[in-house]
């Protein structure tokens, strides 16, 4: 291998956007000539769906569970390729409610790396289920997987919570190891000081906003067609955004930082500056006036 | 009742006794609710037909009695041939108990292993709390040099990652920062015993030979991996043995078992006793080869020492006449030692060994089961012996394997009626045993099951043996070890042709004096 492999791992709240995030980001990385190995950890296996532009491609998993165990796989039935020959895996996991999906990444991922997948790549990017909710989901900011995380996130509470959350999992494991907090990565919601909110909570996280995201429509175009912005619009605004989004990635190979996550009350207390959240007597004196209204109407 | 203390009765007498006949016959009848003895005779006849054995392979979803164990089995095996080693099982404590008495019924010594007593709150909350302790106690009450970790199916399903935890407990000061903790994630529901002996040696090579500041400078030196073996105690004695004879001293055994599992009872209890050092563990970087006994017992470690610049060379259980002249010719050309002559004058006898009773053995039917290596040194020195191998079973084996055991079989006469089974158990071996019957059976203990079912003549030759003593303190490997070998198929072929000839008057025109 002529230069050091690079791996990232996408994280975020579920329904953040993550897997449209990273798709657009990485087919822009593909646009500058990087080679790209996308590896799905989410058991609904839609992480390279615009890459495909298939439905859920065959998950490692799925087909290990056909022929009786994994190592009864073959690296080309699980590996699949796709736009400006992206190479997509999707670890797959059980149905809803049963079994365990955190097993099923470990499993997935010590398959394609025994297997030979990560040779002959210039990138390797996890895009990994919801929050760290246990250890298998952390399997990617392990020793000698992911380098840098970037955490897909907007100005909505639940997702400054995952994110904040997302860096107490990066933590733990960046003191023993060489995993570091790539970024915060905001994808509009059109919430109120969205830019402000997201920029302040990069920082008290020790990171920085890599890039804002701004809200388009064309991004739902391209889904309904199974492509990437960049593929189905490559003159628009929105594909320049996302090739932005790529470079500035690009560029911050080893700029990643151990994070410094902050505790609940410290989240509230910024949500409320920022007038996302209100205190306890904003709530009260707002509830008195709607009864007095109430009861002048009455 | 017919116990008394003046004369305790054996349970195998006891149970004989009329009180416990009729006692019994009781229990039968009153309580048991057994089908008609008809009924389960009709069944028993019909597993023994073609009919079941076709359903019986088609199984797809259970596996009986698997001619296999699991990973962590095996990392205990190889991190207790390191000296002063203490071999610690990150995950639940019931699961080294089995490694432990697993390993202490074989080798009848005891077996030290510790875990890091993994409970239903470790379960929810990680296993990391467990690990700083658990190191911190093994490294206060133990003392060892080393520990090595390894985990069970607990651990890996909730993805503890042994590399942070470890980190991150020497943080906390469980054990000094340079305190030699390598370890190896062995999950027990993937691969087999054989893998996780695999991931535990390449896990200690990797912690020394990829050291900060560790460069490679070649030497002369040899290194060689026995794999997992039951006759290690044995075994790795004659091929010390054998380099004496040849005058090679410039080498180092890699997980060295022959101490640990065959201590002197002298007064002196040894919770640690021989093993690798750990200064020979680092110094084996440099050496100019790696020769693994058992292929299959090292496929990741010898890709790595490949990577670090060593020549490597794989076998397959050398067993019998051609695995010894290989084995010894390819150390010969590495060191440049001659073969002595006393060496050679060992061969010879074993030569004469087999000529004088190639008459018994020549042409005898055997299936032969046990770890993937074993199945080919063993099935090699058989058709050496002018005997078939014909069931040659490795729960273990995979399809590359079985078409190693094929070639094998194909470059003989006496291969012409064997077939590689891989990936099956000994349930289907008894299928084949009652439709393609074989004269005698070829693997551990678990065997004596089949050979009750099947009147097959059974012959401990592997791991493991419960039930039978002593037998891994005598080599298997070398000319020797061949020779002792040959002596046990030899002895149950002459017990079993005196069995099959003693009745007065009617079969005893052949109960010879002079087989």
């Amino acid at each position: 291998m002529s230069k050091a492999l690079r791996q990232i791992a996408f994280y975020g709240k579920g329904g953040i956007g993550k897997s449209t995030t990273s798709q657009n980001t990485l087919a822009a990385l593909a646009e500058l000539g990087q080679r790209i190995l996308i590896v799905g950890c989410d058991p609904k296996a839609d992480s390279t769906r615009l890459i495909l532009h298939a439905k859920a491609q065959n998950t490692v998993l799925h087909l290990a569970a056909e022929a009786g165990s994994v190592e009864d796989l073959e690296l080309e039935d699980v590996l699949k390729v796709g736009y400006r020959d992206i190479k997509c895996t999707e670890s797959g996991g059980p149905e809803p409610g049963v079994g365990c999906a955190g097993r099923g990444v470990i499993t997935a991922i010590n398959f394609l790396e025994e297997n030979g997948a990560y040779e002959d790549v210039d990138y390797v990017s996890y895009d990994v289920l919801g929050d760290v909710v246990c250890g298998g989901f952390a399997m990617p900011i392990r020793e000698n997987k992911a380098q840098e995380i970037y955490i897909v996130m907007s100005g909505e509470m639940m997702a400054l919570y995952a994110a904040n959350n997302i860096s107490r999992g990066i933590l733990k494991y960046a003191n023993s190891g060489g995993v570091r907090l790539g970024g915060l990565i905001c994808n509009e919601r059109q919430t109120d000081r969205e830019l402000d909110l997201a920029d302040a909570m990069a920082k008290r996280l020790g990171s920085k906003l890599i890039h804002f995201v701004p809200r388009a429509n064309i991004v739902q175009h391209a889904e309904l067609r199974r492509m990437t912005v960049i593929e189905y619009a490559p003159e628009s605004e929105q594909a320049e955004e996302y090739r932005q989004l790529a470079r500035k990635i690009h560029a911050n190979s080893g700029q990643g930082v151990i994070p410094t996550p902050i505790t609940m009350d410290e989240l509230e207390e910024m949500l409320m500056d920022f007038g996302i959240m209100k205190t306890e007597e904003q709530q009260l004196a707002e509830l008195a006036a709607k009864e007095a209204k109430l009861a002048v109407n009455a | 009742m017919p116990q008394s203390a003046e004369k305790i009765i054996d349970h195998m007498d006891l149970f004989r006794q009329p009180e416990y006949v009729d006692l019994l016959a009781r229990k039968r009848a009153e309580f048991e609710n057994k089908h008609p003895d008809a009924e389960i005779e009709r069944v028993a006849e019909w597993t023994k037909t073609e009919e079941y054995q076709e359903k019986n392979f088609a199984r797809e979803a259970l596996v009986v009695n698997p001619a296999k164990a699991c990973q962590p089995l095996g990392a205990v095996f190889a991190s207790q041939g390191f000296a002063d080693t203490m071999s610690f099982v990150h995950g639940s404590q019931g699961c080294v108990a089995y490694y432990r008495t697993h390993l202490a019924r074989h080798f009848k010594e005891p077996n030290s292993a510790v875990s890091s007593s993994m409970t239903e709150d470790a379960a929810v909350f990680g296993g990391l709390n467990n690990m700083i302790d658990g190191l911190a106690n093994t490294y206060a009450l133990y003392k060892p040099k080393m520990i090595v970790v390894s985990t069970t199916c607990m651990a890996e399903v909730i993805g503890d990652d042994l590399h942070s935890f470890i980190g991150n407990s020497k943080k906390k000061g469980s054990v000094p920062e340079d305190f030699p903790v390598p370890f190896a994630h062995t999950p027990a529901f993937v691969g087999s015993h054989v893998v996780g002996y695999d991931n535990m040696i390449k896990g200690i090579l990797n912690y020394f030979w990829n050291a900060e500041g560790v460069t490679r400078t070649e030497t002369s030196s040899i290194n060689l991996i026995p794999g997992f073996d039951g006759y290690s105690v044995g075994n790795i004695r004659e091929i010390k043995r054998l380099f004496g004879l040849m005058g090679v001293e410039d080498y180092t055994i890699i997980s060295d078992t022959s101490e640990v599992y065959d201590t002197p009872t002298d007064g002196q209890y040894r919770m640690y006793a021989g093993g690798t050092t750990i200064e020979e563990t680092k110094e084996a970087l440099n050496a100019k080869a790696t020769i693994s006994m058992q292929q299959y017992c090292t496929t990741q470690t010898l890709a790595y020492a490949e990577e670090k610049g060593q020549e490597v060379f794989n076998f397959n259980y050398p067993l019998g006449i051609q695995g010894t002249d290989e084995f010894l010719m390819r150390v010969s050309a590495l060191t440049g030692k001659l073969i002595p002559e006393e060496i050679k004058k060992e061969r010879g006898r074993l030569v004469d060994a087999i000529g004088d009773s190639h008459a018994h053995i020549h042409g005898k039917r055997f299936a032969v089961y046990g770890d993937p290596d074993f199945c080919l040194g063993m099935s090699r020195f058989l058709m050496e012996l002018g005997a078939e191998p014909v069931h040659i079973l490795s729960t273990g084996g995979t399809k590359k394997w079985a078409k190693q055991v094929q070639k094998l079989l194909d470059g003989s006469p006496f291969g012409k009626s064997g077939t590689p089974y891989g990936g099956k158990d000994l349930w289907h071996l008894r299928s084949l045993l009652f439709t393609n019957p074989v004269d005698y059976l070829i693997g551990n203990s678990y065997g004596k099951f089949l050979e009750r079912d099947t009147k097959t003549p059974l012959i401990r030759l592997t791991y493991p043996i419960f039930d039978r003593h002593h037998h891994h303190r005598f080599p298997t490997w070398g000319y020797q070890g061949a020779l002792t070998v040959l002596v046990k198929l030899l002895d149950k072929i002459l017990d079993d042709m005196d069995v099959r000839t003693n009745i007065i008057g009617e079969t005893d025109y052949s109960f010879d004096l002079v087989r």
